[in-house]
């Protein structure tokens, strides 16, 4: 079935498969980590039982979100290894330390308190519980910071040399942490990851608020959601708009694909709307464009000339029709985002925030768009970069390990099947979970309400002295 | 000479972040591979429970194995990885399966046998690819310049099937007596009974791989049975009869804790016997540790962090196994 392809592009798609799945699971985990420890933090200061049972409720989808990051993040680790051996060699001396920061740093602090944050909080005490959410939150974070340090470093290489064997050696860790696009890029991405956040559960609040108005978690996740919406869209166009002006500065041949501009222009560059990019004639067919509104963007003058694909050799080009038209989306769905995000603010400025179907079904329309947004991103970005994996600096095709392309092929299929079917399993419980109304939830574990100053807290006296460990 | 010494620092600190997740997943894929043993439902709640708030933290130190030599033994992760090419994708693949497992199977009615069997099925690839990874390792990786030069089924030989059978079967001995510390009544007594062949049958696989090793390589032979290094292999195999010895009299005493760690033990034994071997090669038989490292840059920068967090990630970890100490009580859960 995938003969006559060679081991580079089965590799590449098989990278391309695997990370493209478990990004979606960390985009949903960073920024339902911040929820949970929010909700919890809400419920022990205010000791309004909505804040428990919203946070119970997202507690069992993040178990179920938090695993499949966990089992698709571990084949990242080694599947750098077992495909891109050359790269390992080569850039392991500075991108491998960083990981390993990671692992220390971030992994174990999640893995270590994510079960008593799950299971623990009757064993440790409120006190000790809300410190392990919020250390579980703050692991998602130093994640994210330490993979996307490595992920912009191999986009804007700093602070190295190199030796004979073609290693990069490191020469300032500062230099190399803090690469030109690596603050730029985790801003982009934990914000991306709290807006992702922020469109699910508004969607479910949505759902919920469509069968019952009055129902109150629901009313509380939706506002919540949509305060953060209407606060952060502004915050990340904002960024995204950085990190694009980065991005010319840094990697100006990615901004050409992202533009579509085949062509050097003079005397400002036009910005293409839309349009069908034409590889073999080198030009956009059916071009809808603004003269001169590509430099004002980017350059911030009308009249500055830009330099187009025509100026790079053909060899150091990456693919433009997938870089043009995964940026578009990215950008069409942020717009749709903001205008949720404004929709719900006039709403409730009206005092009709709870009384509006047609928001609460485009709130619950959009729930995948925060998905779709960070995938479009990355694959601006990645799609962008190459025929690099070290930009500039190490070629994809000699950063492949000496692998068989019949040994990448089969397990390339086996990853499609396993993870369509595992994957595709957990997504359908996370959505059935998401279609149970909260308060339901709730009643299904008794102890969990119980536990706190609930109506049935003798029960829960009961249940915390059974509970309590027994010596052996 | 710094470099030397620092290289040789690390490859004590991945060898001892790979102990440790031996015997920590070892025990939770053993829970995984006796799932079947029992059919009942409240039996198969606790013993997965028995696992649940630990076994994400267990697998990160695999994640820390591999990010590791990734970090400081560049070269040998990308020599052993292409090597182990099969092996480690379905290991991968099955600990997808397993993982996942955790949450799903209270998540349905009418799948739960299907993520039972995934996870006992997942346990099973994992535990046998870690077993053949760990031969294909004994038995050598053949290097040309920087890249691994051999076939793609290099790894199956007699002697990695041995070696995976022999790990799986061990693991299962931990789960049995993990089982048989953390769990009551009924079940605690079907894992009991089911450890005494599963001590039995690890023994004697011990015996075997232990035999075979020094006959795979000459290197390895002069160092069991030369001068002065036969005096501490000699050492070994008598700590590891007084363990078999301790393990067999707390099962015969019906004792919860000592067949547990005195299992552990017979692991910490089997692993320095297999450092013993590979030293001073971190993938025999021909690159050495010295060869593989990363420059002193990486080194230190990695050193550092470790020194400081390691110790603080030990102390949490112990911390959430106390949190969850004792018997499992059935009732609990959040499920």
């Amino acid at each position: 079935m995938l003969d006559g392809f060679t081991a580079e592009i089965l590799a590449r798609v098989q990278f391309a498969f695997t990370i493209s799945f478990h990004i979606i699971f960390p985009a949903f985990s960073i920024g339902l980590a911040s929820y949970l420890a929010v909700l919890n933090a809400l419920w022990l200061w205010k000791r309004d039982e909505t804040y428990l049972n919203l946070f119970n409720y997202w507690k069992k989808i993040f178990a179920v979100a938090f695993g499949m990051g966990v089992v698709s993040g571990i084949v990242m680790s080694y599947q750098i290894g077992t495909n891109w051996s050359v790269f390992s060699d080569k850039a392991g001396p500075v991108v491998g330390p960083l990981m390993a920061y990671e692992v220390l740093s971030a992994f174990f602090l999640e893995a270590g308190f994510l079960g008593i944050m799950l299971f623990g909080r009757k064993r440790v005490g409120d006190g000790l519980h809300m410190f392990a959410t919020a250390l579980v939150a703050l692991g998602t974070l130093a994640s994210a910071t330490w993979i996307l340090s490595v992920n912009s470093w191999m986009q804007t290489p700093a602070g190295f040399s190199m030796n004979d064997l073609g290693q990069f050696i490191p020469e300032g860790w500062w230099a190399i942490v803090f690469n030109p696009s690596f603050p730029y890029r985790l801003v982009h991405m934990v914000l991306a990851a709290y807006l992702t956040t922020a469109l699910v559960v508004g969607a479910v609040g949505g759902l919920h608020l469509l069968r019952d108005q009055a129902n109150a978690a629901a009313r509380r996740m939706f506002s919540m959601a949509m305060w953060m919406l209407v606060v952060v869209t502004p915050l990340q166009i904002f960024a995204g708009d950085l990190h694009g002006l980065n991005t010319l500065e840094h990697q100006p041949v990615k901004i050409m694909a992202m533009e579509g501009h085949y062509d050097s222009h003079p005397d400002g560059a036009p910005l293409i709307l839309f349009g069908i990019p034409n590889a073999e004639e080198k030009r956009i067919d059916y071009a809808v464009q603004i003269p001169k509104l590509s430099s004002l963007i980017l350059k911030h003058d009308l009249n500055a000339p830009l330099d187009g694909l025509d100026t790079i050799p053909e060899e150091d080009q990456p693919p433009v029709a997938i870089v043009f038209w995964s940026f578009r989306i990215m950008i069409a769905l942020g717009f749709a985002m903001l205008g949720l995000g404004l929709w719900a603010a006039f709403a409730r400025v009206r005092g009709r925030l709870y009384d509006a179907p047609m928001l609460h079904r485009l709130a619950l329309l959009m729930g995948p768009t925060g998905f779709m947004a960070v995938l479009a991103g990355w694959i601006t970005t990645e799609v962008g970069r190459q025929p690099f994996t070290v930009y500039g600096l190490l070629r994809t095709s000699d950063s492949l390990a000496p692998v068989a392309a019949p040994a990448v092929a089969a397990s390339l299929m086996a990853f499609i099947v396993v993870y369509f079917f595992v994957f595709g399993a957990g997504t359908w419980y996370i959505v059935s979970m998401m279609r149970k109304p909260v308060a339901d939830h709730v009643l299904e574990d008794e102890r969990d309400i119980a536990q706190g100053d609930g109506p049935v807290l003798a029960v829960g006296e009961e249940a915390a002295v059974r509970n309590s460990p027994k010596e052996s | 000479m710094l470099g030397l010494e620092l290289s040789f620092i690390w490859a004590g600190i991945i060898a001892g972040a790979v102990l440790i997740y031996v015997i920590l997943d070892g025990f939770d894929l053993g829970v995984g591979l006796l799932f079947p043993m029992t059919k009942d439902e409240g039996e198969r709640n606790v013993m997965m429970n028995s696992v649940a708030p630990i076994w994400d933290g267990n697998e990160t130190w695999l994640v820390l194995g591999g990010g590791g030599l990734f970090a400081v033994f560049p070269l040998a992760y990308a020599v052993v990885m292409p090597a182990l090419y099969m092996p480690i994708i379905l290991m991968l693949l099955g600990l997808i399966f397993r993982g996942v497992a955790f949450e799903y199977r209270w998540r349905t009615k009418r799948w739960k046998p299907l993520w039972d069997m995934a996870f006992f099925g997942g346990s099973l690839v994992a535990s046998f690819c870690q077993g053949i990874a760990l031969g294909a390792l004994v038995q050598g990786i053949e290097i040309e310049g920087r890249a691994y030069a051999g076939g793609w089924w290099d790894w199956l030989t007699p002697f990695s099937i041995l070696t995976g059978v022999a790990v799986t079967v061990g693991y299962a001995l931990l789960g049995a007596t993990w089982l048989n510390m953390k769990l009551e009544g009924r079940i605690q007594q079907h894992m009991r009974r089911l450890a005494w062949p599963l001590a039995l049958a690890t023994l004697v696989f011990m015996a075997l791989v232990s035999l075979w090793t020094p006959f795979k390589d000459a290197v390895y032979f002069e160092r069991w049975f030369a001068w002065p290094t036969s005096l501490f292999s000699g050492v070994v195999p008598l700590l590891v009869a007084l363990a078999a010895f301790g393990m067999l009299r707390g099962l015969q005493r019906k004792g919860d804790k000592q067949p547990f760690f005195c299992a552990l033990a017979l692991f910490v034994l089997g692993f320095i016997g297999i450092g013993i071997s590979f030293y001073p090669h971190i993938v025999p038989p021909s690159l050495t540790i010295a060869e593989a490292a990363a420059p002193d840059e990486s080194l230190i920068f990695t050193l550092v962090g470790t020194l400081i967090l390691l110790p603080i990630i030990l102390t949490y970890t112990a911390y959430a196994y106390w949190v969850f100490r004792g018997k499992v009580d059935p009732e609990e859960g959040y499920h």
